[in-house]
């Protein structure tokens, strides 16, 4: 799970979440016990349809504005280390 | 002590400045004077911004001088939670993997306050990316409880109700998700409100659970906290999921429920509450009880409701927040903005990002970027997010039918007062109990405000009112008519902070 | 060194099965989410904003004509428009994508089951379409350190968030058996003909060299009767003559497996433009997991019938139907369209003929001088440096008796060399049909008293010795006289 979400965790961090984990996920198995059978999912208070914007262009950023947070910054790029390549 | 500017209601103090008795840039500094006094043993700030405020101060005197026509709250200063983004003031939602961070946009928010002509102070304290019920997880400092400084003043929003109970701020923009607004407000004996998801807009809120997370006002009283509602309120085109529809007139409901006139309305007690581990401790149940024969004094009907499914709220959160959560904070990878950490020449991205996430986020964030990873990895998404969001239709109708019956729900806001430091931190589900009453209404989506009602063992304790989806009127009427019973206001009476 | 069957013996053996997946970039004004402007080329990072940045806070918002354009798509590829669809969230990290999640769908995409027509070689095969989804580009990396921009031994990357956010439309299609021995063809097929299909309604420039359709291409073999082989799935094919090559390759590359006895692995592979072969990519212990889950900061999207139906009453005419109205205008049979269409020429045909040249002249010089000339350089018709216009300039100077076939192939040469157009290649080069007729007649005479049997043949009845008579008058004028106009010459002089 770690791996998946891009987290380095140390093994004391590990061992303190692993028992916390399962009593959190111990209370969710109880969502089990609930008949959903052809309920609808909810996901906001109003459900809203169709929601668009027209296709009008709305002024970027200035580059030096957008670069300004950047942790690394070249050539009017944002510098990353090596990446791991994914041909053999 | 009713002539220090801080001891002021917020309508007071715009009336003044409106009427010319005061200046937006004299209200302003007797509130940055006291951040400097109290702030240091409170620790409610992340960002003072003096110069910004004073500027602003100063054009809301200038416009008035000139006889421009301004909004009902123009000039009185506000403090924002450091989850809001701010344009050109640090913007860190108390996570490391954020320090230094300077926005180059507003927060729909920001700007209608911009707009309003309310100065903001600063920046308030808050649980990392709002994952919290003490402040505690904040990367940065501790927040005291006004009340009681060895004691935890809420969370996530801490920061914000912590300001407005020690008066360094008279307003405060607070953001909840599963009560983060609300149980600050209790513990601290503040007034906050989380209106209805939607009603307002979430374009700049740094996302923590984007179906549930609300923006909303933190006040001493009922008429201030709908004043600053109804600045930030409203349809906002950049937020797809933002209703475009009129703002319920919580000001003028305020307004008429300071009349102490209930009758006619109906009220529910929701059967469910008072059941398990969860029911309120003893003295929270007191002074609750003492409050709602207040509102019966007052003409309101109480009602008994059965909300089957608001057992199972609290697992249903801690599915679908975590879940969101985990996809929400993917961006923080060090390499547009933020934290990078590992970064040596030799190490690749993929490393550089996992060290980066190892060092930016504290525990209760990774607990829960975990937990949400699982919940929606292959095999799990059906059983888990999938069936969390048909529970949350089942507590909806819950909700829906009891307002069948009666015009809002009333609770108290948590089971318990303010804790003290440290002694929830080693059990998160211990933690997690302290929200138990106010995330029926986030996955709801409905209206909740919560007042303060009375004392148990000295500290401060909340009544919930919970209203139907876009009628957040009600629960302003409702927590109006509870304050007129005060006097004076309970939120007025918190323990002097000296300071320097 | 891969080991490759022959194509033959591998179809003699297998039968292979295709899948392809397509990605185009719609050329809407904004990205699919924020207003940043989609032009291409810009100076990089300049058309980014909080939204596509994935600045903290920002939302989207979908952009109604990038919903639109994938409906009409998804109509003109006969698909049925979902009543009730949404976004998902693709979850991943990788530092072009700024959510580290991709805005895409999933159980619910805009448009389903659908089927494009393709004919080769005179069969015709119908592609079935699963599914045509909206989705988001993602940013560029360039490769610093390594050899020539490759990721491949480089040490940092740099990252550009234009196109991060442009609307990006996905067509994926059934598994397609069948195609037998003519798979690598009916792939490249059906590419073009998307390709035509997604051009013709104007939402995408839809041009593979400059990333706006990529391809990814899915082969299998399997024995006849037996259940489909394993896939391997070819990642951005990114040229309609690379669309061809990867399948062959892959056909062959996997029967020599086969053969061997050897397992196919489900993999993604690379394709090599300069080799024509495929390599694989990482290996993953276990397959990706996306996490998908609904997008919860977008509403659903129900497209009402009245707005599907307007979509499709608006559609233009698609490319089948013109090449069918085109066909019967121009008098050709179905295998000379058929010709056409695969040479990709019906386009330049037309405009030629808009020009003012007749069908049959554009096609002949489209099909065969110039499909010589581009298939000598490497390059398309469409990049040849003569166009429709001057085609049909050089056509007119043929019909008026100026240029003959010789002149006009040495006018041509002028042309691609950018020495002008046909008229000033021809005045500047000289090589203008002798029309003096008196220096005709002399060239003529010249011939006749030179070539004194010849002549004596053609007064005894034998026309057929006219043409060593024509032949050194062509060769006293430079091959510049009307070959025509001097037989008849030649007979009235002599007849
Ligand atoms: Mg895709
Ligand atoms: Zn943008």
């Amino acid at each position: 799970m770690a791996r998946l979400a891009r987290l380095e965790v140390t093994d004391d961090e590990l061992d303190a979440f692993a028992g916390q984990l399962d009593v959190i996920l111990e209370s969710m198995q109880t969502l089990g016990e609930v008949d959903t059978d052809g309920v609808e999912p909810t996901s906001h208070a109003v459900p809203l349809v169709n929601v668009f914007r027209e296709d009008q262009p709305q002024p970027s950023l200035p580059r030096d504005a957008a670069l300004a947070g950047g942790p690394d910054t070249a050539e009017g790029r944002f510098r990353v280390p090596r990446i791991l390549d994914d041909e053999e | 002590m009713d002539d220090r500017i801080i001891d002021r209601t917020a309508a007071g103090l715009a009336a003044d400045i409106r009427e010319g008795r005061a200046t937006s840039r004299s209200v302003t500094e007797a509130f940055l004077d006291r951040i400097d006094a109290v702030d240091g043993e409170v620790g409610a700030f992340l960002h003072v911004d003096r110069d910004g405020a004073l500027a602003t101060a100063s054009e809301v005197d200038a416009a008035l001088a000139a006889g421009e026509e301004l909004g009902p709250l123009a000039g009185v200063p506000v403090a924002v939670k450091d989850i809001v983004v701010t344009g050109g003031m640090p913007t860190t939602a108390a996570s490391k993997i954020l320090e230094g961070w300077i926005p180059p946009y507003d927060a729909t928010v920001v700007e209608r306050l911009q707009a309003a002509g309310t100065p903001i102070l600063g920046k308030t304290n808050l649980d990392e990316f709002a994952m919290g019920s003490s402040t505690e997880y904040s990367a940065y400092r501790r927040t005291a409880n006004p009340w009681d400084t060895a004691r935890i003043p809420g969370g996530s929003g801490g920061g914000s109700a912590a300001a407005v109970a020690a008066k360094m701020a008279p307003l405060a923009i607070g953001t909840d998700t599963g009560g983060s607004i609300r149980q600050p407000g209790a513990v601290t004996g503040t007034l906050g409100a989380k209106p209805t998801y939607g009603s307002n807009s979430r374009y700049g809120l740094i996302a923590f659970s984007s179906s549930l997370d609300t923006p909303g006002p933190v006040a001493r009283n009922a008429l201030d906290a709908a004043l600053l509602h109804e600045v930030i309120s409203g349809h906002d085109p950049r937020d797809s999921t933002s209703i475009d529809a009129p703002v319920p007139p919580v000001a003028e409901a305020a307004r008429s429920g300071a009349s102490g006139d209930l009758s006619g309305l109906r009220l529910g007690v929701v059967e469910q509450f008072a059941e398990g581990a969860g029911a309120a401790e003893p003295g929270v149940l007191d002074a609750y009880l003492a409050g709602v024969d207040q509102l019966v004094k007052l003409g309101a009907e109480i009602v008994e409701v059965s909300c089957p499914s608001f057992s199972y709220a609290l697992p249903t959160y801690y599915l679908i927040a975590p879940s969101e959560a985990s996809s929400n904070l993917a961006r923080y990878d060090g390499v547009r903005y933020g934290l990078r950490s590992g970064d040596d020449g030799r190490r690749s991205l993929e490393e550089v990002m996992g060290l980066t996430r190892e060092a930016g986020f504290g525990p209760e964030v990774k607990r829960r970027i975990i937990l949400g990873t699982y919940a929606l990895s292959a095999g799990y998404v059906d059983q888990f997010y999938g069936r969390a969001q048909k529970v949350r239709t089942l507590i909806k109708r819950d909700f829906e039918a009891t307002f069948e019956q009666c015009d809002a729900l009333i609770s108290p806001t948590t089971p318990f007062t303010a804790f003290k430091y440290g002694e929830r931190t080693g059990d998160p589900y211990q933690m997690y109990l302290a929200d138990l009453f106010t995330i029926p209404t986030n996955l709801y989506g409905g209206p909740g405000i919560s007042v303060p009602v009375g004392l148990s063992d000295g500290m401060p304790v909340g009544l919930q009112v919970m209203g139907p989806v876009m009628g957040d009127d009600i629960t302003y009427r409702v927590a109006s008519a509870l304050e007129s019973t005060q006097d004076p206001l309970l939120a007025d009476t918190a323990p002097e902070i000296e300071g320097k | 060194m891969t080991k490759l069957s022959t194509y033959e013996a591998a179809m003699a053996a297998y039968e292979p099965v295709l899948g392809l997946e397509t990605h185009i970039e719609l050329d809407t004004g904004t990205k699919m989410f924020c207003g940043c402007p989609t032009a291409f080329g810009a100076e990089p990072n300049t058309q980014i904003c909080p939204v596509c940045l994935a600045l903290p806070g920002a939302l989207p918002v979908a952009n109604r004509a990038a919903v639109e354009a994938t409906m009409k798509i998804g109509l003109a590829l006969n698909c049925r428009i979902a009543e009730w669809t949404r976004f998902a969230r693709k979850n991943y990290f990788y530092p072009d994508m700024p959510k580290n999640f991709q805005t895409s769908q999933y159980e619910e995409p805009l448009c389903e089951d659908g089927y494009v027509d393709v004919a080769v070689d005179g069969d015709h095969y119908r592609v079935e379409i699963e599914r045509v989804h909206l989705e988001e580009d993602t940013g560029k990396t360039l490769h610093v350190g390594g050899a020539t921009g490759r990721i491949h031994g480089a040490t940092e990357s740099l990252v550009d968030y234009n196109r991060a956010g442009i609307p990006l439309v996905e067509i994926v299609t059934k598994p397609v058996p069948g195609a037998g021995d003519l798979a690598p063809e009916v792939a490249r097929a059906y590419v073009t003909e998307l390709r035509d299909i997604v051009r013709s309604l104007g939402v995408s420039d839809v041009r593979m060299e400059q990333g706006s359709l990529r391809c990814d291409v899915n082969v299998s073999l399997n024995r006849a009767g037996d259940a489909w082989g394993t896939r391997t799935e070819t990642k951005n094919v990114n040229s309609l003559r690379s669309v061809e090559r990867a399948v062959r390759h892959e056909i062959r590359r996997q029967a020599a497996l086969l053969d061997s006895g050897e397992k196919i692995h489900q993999e993604t592979r690379h394709f090599h433009e300069a080799t024509g072969e495929t390599s694989p990519g990482r290996s993953k212990e276990e397959a990706t997991d996306y996490r998908y889950f609904p997008e919860p900061d977008l509403a659903v999207m129900e497209p009402d019938r009245e707005w599907v139906e307007r979509l499709r009453s608006g559609l233009p005419e698609l490319p089948r139907k013109r090449r069918e109205r085109l066909r019967a205008e121009w008098g050709l049979g179905e295998l000379e369209m058929q010709s056409v269409v695969n040479a990709d020429a019906v386009e330049i045909i037309e405009a030629t003929v808009a020009a003012g040249a007749s069908p049959t002249a554009a096609v002949k010089w489209w099909l065969g001088e110039l499909s010589r000339r581009a298939n000598e350089t490497g390059v398309e018709l469409g990049e040849l440096r003569i166009g429709p216009e001057q085609v049909a300039e050089l056509q007119g100077m043929v019909d008026d008796g100026r240029l003959n076939d010789k002149l006009a192939r040495q006018v041509i040469d002028g042309v691609l060399a950018d020495e002008g157009g046909p008229a000033e290649v021809a005045a500047s080069r000289g090589l203008e049909v002798v029309s003096d007729t008196g220096a005709l007649e002399a060239a003529v005479d010249e011939a006749i008293a030179a070539n004194p049997d010849a002549a004596e043949k053609i007064r005894g009845g034998k026309h057929a010795a006219a043409g060593a008579l024509i032949g050194a008058v062509m060769k006293s004028t430079k091959g510049q006289a009307d070959a025509g106009a001097v037989r008849e010459l030649i007979l009235s002089k002599l007849g």
